[in-house]
């Protein structure tokens, strides 16, 4: 079976209806007042394009060159990124990827990914509705991770480009560190309320800015 | 707690993370259709549980959610190596057996720590009947 013959679910649908974000009823439910001088800033980068790729590594990466103009990490637990951030490829397991591209994108990357990959033995699955990206940043931003993930993320066990997929207060998460400020949490849709009152929570004492 | 080396991502995660699966290396009958009772029952039941050094299959559940294998001792929950799929242990308990003789300090076997003192060798000695 050909990989091009692949139904593709397109779950941005013609007509532009409206979209919520996972966390939608979460900002509804939890009114926060920002404070002053906000240690931790946390924002959610809303409704992305998440395809997890998965399939021989010298394959893919073949095609995702052609196709994103990137190659796959080397390395395990990095992430890649283009020139402007906005698409980012990230290792997370030998053989598996997670591609974090601007929302809409994602079918289109698929089709093509399929296309340049032709009969290979590979699965693509665009998860999308299935998970959201939060960003921490903030001077004290790591203190609200250190009490929070397993990881250590002391600048010299975390470096910027890494990402790994850890323990979060007892639910999971992938972990990336953007920027020397920024780190971006892509978290599960039913866990994206819980990990959101936490994050509230666990950064009442330094101040929290939400959007 | 463990601090286990994962040999896919390649770095030391915290117990947390991982998932124990029992004994390692066990082999389904290769002629299932004819295999006997016995086997298919040692095959489905019956584990090793050994003093000393084991062999466990273990996943890395939160993280790269690959199997793969760890050497450990069973007295002093000493991980001493992790290894993948398909790989074969360097460390077994007949290296240790080895290393003991040649007069190597290894607290495996019938030793509760390492440099126990003598009056409780009575303790720690395994009873041979």
């Amino acid at each position: 079976m050909s990989n091009v013959s692949a139904k593709q679910f397109n779950t941005v649908p013609a007509g532009n209806p409206a979209v919520e974000s996972p966390l939608h009823w979460s900002y509804q439910q939890q009114k926060s007042t920002p404070s002053a001088n906000a240690g931790v800033v946390l924002r959610e980068k809303a409704l992305l394009g998440h395809v997890v790729l998965r399939g021989g590594a010298i394959v893919m990466d073949e095609a995702v060159r052609q196709v994103l103009g990137m190659s796959l990490p080397a390395k395990p637990n990095t992430v890649t990124r283009d020139e402007a951030g906005e698409r980012s490829i990230q290792w997370i397991s030998p053989d598996e990827w997670l591609v974090i591209v601007p929302g809409g994108e994602e079918c289109d990357l698929e089709r093509r990914l399929r296309e340049a990959l032709g009969d290979a033995h590979v699965s693509i699955v665009n998860v999308s509705g299935g998970q959201t990206v939060l960003t921490l940043a903030g001077e004290n931003a790591r203190e609200v991770l250190m009490k929070t993930v397993a990881f250590d993320v002391h600048p010299q066990a975390f470096p910027v480009g890494k990402g790994v997929t850890t323990v979060f207060a007892k639910a999971t998460v992938v972990l990336r560190r953007a920027s020397e400020t920024e780190w971006e949490l892509v978290v599960r849709r039913s866990f994206a309320d819980y990990c959101y009152r936490w994050l509230l929570d666990a950064s009442k004492e330094y101040g929290i800015d939400t959007q | 707690m463990f601090y286990i080396h994962c040999p896919y991502c390649q770095e030391h995660r915290e117990e947390e993370e991982f998932h124990p699966r029992g004994e390692a290396h066990l082999m389904r009958p290769t002629d299932p259709d004819n295999a006997t009772d016995e086997e298919w029952g040692d095959y489905l039941f019956f584990r090793q549980n050994p003093r000393g050094i084991h062999h466990e299959l273990w996943v890395h559940s939160v993280g790269c959610r690959k199997f793969f294998n760890i050497t450990r001792n069973t007295v002093t929950y000493e991980i001493l190596e992790t290894y993948r799929m398909g790989e074969q242990p360097s460390i077994t308990a007949e290296t240790e057996k080895l290393r003991k003789e040649q007069g190597v300090q290894t607290a495996d076997g019938g030793w509760q720590t390492i440099g126990a003192q003598p009056d409780s060798r009575a303790l720690n000695e395994e009873t041979s009947s």
